[in-house]
C-alpha cells in the first residue's frame, strides 16, 4: 500500500475524532486563558490584559481587590438561597403541573416557558418597574435580587423536573402501591428517588444561572454589588487577576462535582458486578 | 357459576372460603363502558384466565381487582371480605405487571424484598434468597433491573409478587414481551409454580394458546362482557357464540336452516344437504343458524372416493389453496355455494397431498359439529393479524 493511500485511510479513520477535538479546543480555549491568567502577575502594567509574569500571589490573596470578597460572598449567598427556594417551589409546581388536572393547566404549562424565552433585559426592567411602582424603589437590594433570581430559576427547575416526571412510568408507583406501600411510602421510596436526579440537575442549573446573572441583577440590585457586577465594574479600570482565580475555582468545583458523580456511579456499578 | 365449580374444583379439597367473587362489576369511562356488570367467581387455588382481544375489558377487570381502578358499580369480594374500594396496599392481592414495572433504582433483591419490608417484616434475607432460588436468579441478586434480560425481569416481577404470598396473584399479559420460545418455557414454569404454591392465579391474556395451556378455567371476554366460561377443552369443543368459535382457534361457520329436533339431535339443512348436531351442542332452536365445525374435524377425500369414518357429507367442493405445515396440511375448499372451508388434515402419510383444483367431498362426524345463533356475526372474533 502506498504511503498516500495509508495516509488517506488514517485520516478517514480519525476525521471525526479530529474534528471533535477541534471543537473541544474551541470551547476550552477561553477557559484555558482564564486558568492561565489566574497565575499572571500584572503589576508592571495594569491596563494590558496580557500574561506578564508567573505568580502564586493571586491564588494566595484572592480577595485582595477592594470589594471583591463581599461581592463573591453575596453572589454565593444569593445563589444558594435562590437555588433552594426555586428548587423547592419549582419541584412542587412540576408535580402539580404534571400530576393534577385543573382548569388552566395547559396554559400554565405554556406560560412556564415565557421567562426562559423572553430577553433578560425585558424581564429585568419589568421587574424593576414593578418594584418601583409598589414602592420598593428605595429598598432595592438583597431581597429584590433574590426575588428576581428565584423568578428566572423557577421555569428552568419546573421544566427540568417535569421532564423527569413525564419519563417516569406510572406503573412503578402502582406497583409500589400494589406491594403494600401507602401513598407516603410510595412517594419517598419510589417517586422521589427516581425524580431526584432531575431535581439535583435543576438545582445545579439554578445555582449557575443565579451566580452569573448580570442583566436582571444589575437592574434590581440597588446599592448591592454581586460578583458579575463587580467584574463588570472592574473591567472599566482593568480587571484584577483575582477574578480569574474565582473563575478557575468555580470551573474546578464544577468539574469536581461531575467527576465525583461519575466515580460514585462507576464504583456502584463495580460493586454490583462483583 | 355452578358449571365453573364443577369443572375446576373436582380434584381439589373443599375450597370456596376465599374465592374471588365479582358481582355486577361495572367500569364506565366518559366515552364507553369498559366492563359491563360482570359476575364471576374465581375459585380459591384455581388458575383462571381472562381471555379476549385488546379493549375487551380484561385488563380493566384485573386492575379493579388490584385496586388500581375504582369500579363505577358492583362489588369485589375475597371470601367474605369486601375489597371493592380498599386501597391497593390493603388487599392481599399482588400483580405481575405487563411491562414488569421493576423499580429501576433498586437491585433485584431489594425489588423482591419491597413488599415484605413495607409490611414491616424483619429479616427478609432468607425469604428473598428462597424466592430468588425458586425463579433461578440467585446469582443476579445484586444486579439492577436494567442489567437483565426480558425473561429474567419477568421472573423478578413474579418473585416480587409471589414472596408476599398473596391470596390472589394477578398476571397482566406477563409473557407478552417475551419471544415465542421463552414464552413457552415460562408458561410451563408459571403453571408449575402455581401448582406448587397453590395460590389463585388470575391471568389476563389475548393469546388463546397461552390461556389454554395454563388455565383451569377460561373466561372469554368481548366488549366488556363474558361470552363464555369453562374448561379450555369445553370452550374449544363446544363454543356457544361465534366470537368464541373464532377467537379460540378457528371455525368453519356454514349457514344452516334448522329443521327440528329428532331424538338427541337437531336436524339442519345445509345448502341442500342434511346434517345433524347433538342437542347439547345446539345453541339455537329454530329458524336459521350457523353450523360450526373445526377445520381439523373436517375430513376430505377426492370426489367419489370413500371417506374414512364419514359422518354428514357434502359434495361438490374443489381445492383452492394448499399449505403444507409439516405436521398437517391445510386446505381451502371452495364449496358450491361459494364459501371457502378450512380443512386441516394430519400428515399421517395415508394419502398423498391433494393438489389445488382437485374436486373433493368433505365430511364431519355430527358429534363434533355445533350450532350457533344466526343473529351473531359469523366473523366475530377473527383476528386481523
Amino acid at each position: 500500500m502506498s504511503t498516500l493511500a495509508r495516509l488517506r485511510r488514517w485520516i478517514g479513520k480519525h476525521l471525526v475524532l479530529g474534528l471533535g477535538l477541534l471543537v473541544l479546543v474551541y470551547t476550552f480555549v477561553p477557559i484555558a486563558v482564564v486558568v492561565l491568567m489566574s497565575f499572571n502577575n500584572n503589576s508592571k502594567s495594569k491596563n494590558v490584559y496580557k500574561f506578564q509574569d508567573f505568580t502564586w500571589n493571586n491564588w494566595l490573596h484572592p480577595f485582595k481587590p477592594g470589594g471583591m470578597k463581599d461581592s463573591v460572598i453575596l453572589s454565593i449567598e444569593i445563589a444558594l438561597l435562590a437555588t433552594l427556594v426555586a428548587t423547592i417551589l419549582g419541584t412542587l409546581a412540576a408535580f402539580a403541573l404534571s400530576r393534577h388536572k385543573f382548569v388552566g393547566r395547559k396554559a400554565a404549562n405554556l406560560i412556564i416557558f415565557l421567562p426562559m424565552a423572553s430577553p433578560e433585559i425585558v424581564m429585568g426592567s419589568s421587574l424593576l418597574a414593578l418594584f418601583v411602582s409598589r414602592g420598593f424603589g428605595g429598598q432595592l437590594g438583597f431581597i429584590t435580587i433574590l426575588i428576581a433570581h428565584v423568578m428566572f430559576c423557577l421555569s428552568f427547575v419546573i421544566v427540568t423536573v417535569k421532564a423527569r416526571l413525564s419519563g417516569l412510568d406510572d406503573n412503578l408507583e402502582q406497583a409500589a402501591m400494589d406491594l403494600y406501600a401507602n401513598e407516603v411510602q410510595t412517594f419517598w421510596r419510589v417517586t422521589f428517588p427516581l425524580v431526584l436526579p432531575g431535581i439535583i440537575g435543576a438545582a445545579l442549573l439554578s445555582f449557575s444561572l443565579s451566580f452569573d446573572d448580570f442583566i436582571v441583577t444589575n437592574l434590581n440590585a440597588g446599592q448591592e454589588v454581586t460578583f458579575p457586577m463587580f467584574v463588570y465594574g472592574a473591567n472599566q479600570r482593568g480587571v484584577p487577576m483575582q477574578v480569574n482565580v474565582i473563575g478557575t475555582a468555580m470551573f474546578v468545583i464544577a468539574i469536581a462535582i461531575v467527576l465525583g458523580n461519575e466515580i460514585f456511579r462507576r464504583r456502584q456499578e463495580k460493586a454490583l458486578a462483583a | 357459576m355452578s358449571q365453573l365449580h364443577e369443572s375446576t374444583t373436582t380434584d381439589r379439597p373443599a375450597s370456596g372460603s376465599r374465592d374471588l367473587r365479582l358481582s355486577g362489576l361495572t367500569k364506565e369511562y366518559a366515552a364507553f363502558t369498559a366492563v359491563k356488570s360482570l359476575d364471576l367467581v374465581m375459585p380459591q387455588g384455581s388458575f383462571f384466565a381472562l381471555l379476549g382481544p385488546s379493549g375487551c375489558g380484561k385488563t380493566t377487570t384485573l386492575r379493579m381487582v388490584a385496586g388500581l381502578e375504582t369500579p363505577t358499580s358492583g362489588a369485589i369480594h375475597l371470601g367474605d371480605t369486601e375489597i371493592t374500594y380498599a386501597k391497593p396496599y390493603k388487599r392481599p392481592v399482588n400483580t405481575v405487571f405487563q411491562n414488569y414495572a421493576l423499580f429501576p433504582h433498586l437491585n433485584i433483591s431489594k425489588n423482591v424484598a419491597f413488599g415484605l419490608e413495607r409490611r414491616g417484616v424483619k429479616n427478609v434475607g432468607q425469604q428473598v434468597a428462597d424466592m430468588l432460588e425458586l425463579v433461578e436468579l440467585t446469582s443476579q441478586a445484586h444486579k439492577k433491573p436494567a442489567q437483565m434480560s426480558g425473561g429474567q425481569q419477568q421472573r423478578v416481577a413474579l418473585a416480587r409478587a409471589l414472596i408476599n404470598q398473596p391470596e390472589v396473584l394477578l398476571l397482566d399479559e406477563p409473557l407478552g414481551a417475551l419471544d415465542l420460545k421463552l414464552r413457552r418455557g415460562m408458561q410451563l414454569e408459571l403453571k408449575r409454580i402455581q401448582t406448587e404454591v397453590g395460590l389463585t392465579f388470575v391471568h389476563v391474556t389475548h393469546d388463546q394458546e397461552e390461556a389454554m395451556t395454563m388455565a383451569d378455567t377460561i373466561a372469554v371476554m368481548n366488549q366488556g362482557v363474558i361470552e363464555q366460561m369453562g374448561a379450555p377443552n369445553d370452550l374449544y369443543e363446544n363454543p356457544k357464540t361465534t366470537f368464541v368459535a373464532n377467537f379460540l382457534g378457528q371455525s368453519n361457520l356454514i349457514e344452516a336452516e334448522i329443521q327440528g329436533r329428532e331424538g338427541g339431535q337437531v336436524k339442519v339443512r345445509v345448502q341442500g344437504a342434511l346434517a345433524s348436531i347433538p342437542t347439547e351442542r345446539a345453541h339455537s332452536e329454530s329458524g336459521k343458524g350457523w353450523l360450526g365445525i373445526r377445520p381439523e374435524k373436517v375430513l376430505i377425500a377426492e370426489a367419489g372416493h370413500p371417506i374414512d369414518a364419514p359422518g354428514d357429507v357434502i359434495t361438490g367442493g374443489f381445492i383452492t389453496d394448499v399449505s403444507f405445515v409439516g405436521v398437517s396440511t391445510q386446505y381451502m375448499v371452495k364449496m358450491p355455494w361459494g364459501q371457502e372451508l378450512m380443512v386441516f388434515e394430519q400428515n399421517t402419510g395415508a394419502r398423498r397431498m391433494l393438489p389445488v383444483g382437485t374436486k373433493v367431498d368433505v365430511s364431519w362426524r355430527p358429534e363434533y359439529a355445533f350450532l350457533l345463533d344466526a343473529s351473531q356475526d359469523a366473523k366475530a372474533g377473527i383476528e386481523e393479524d
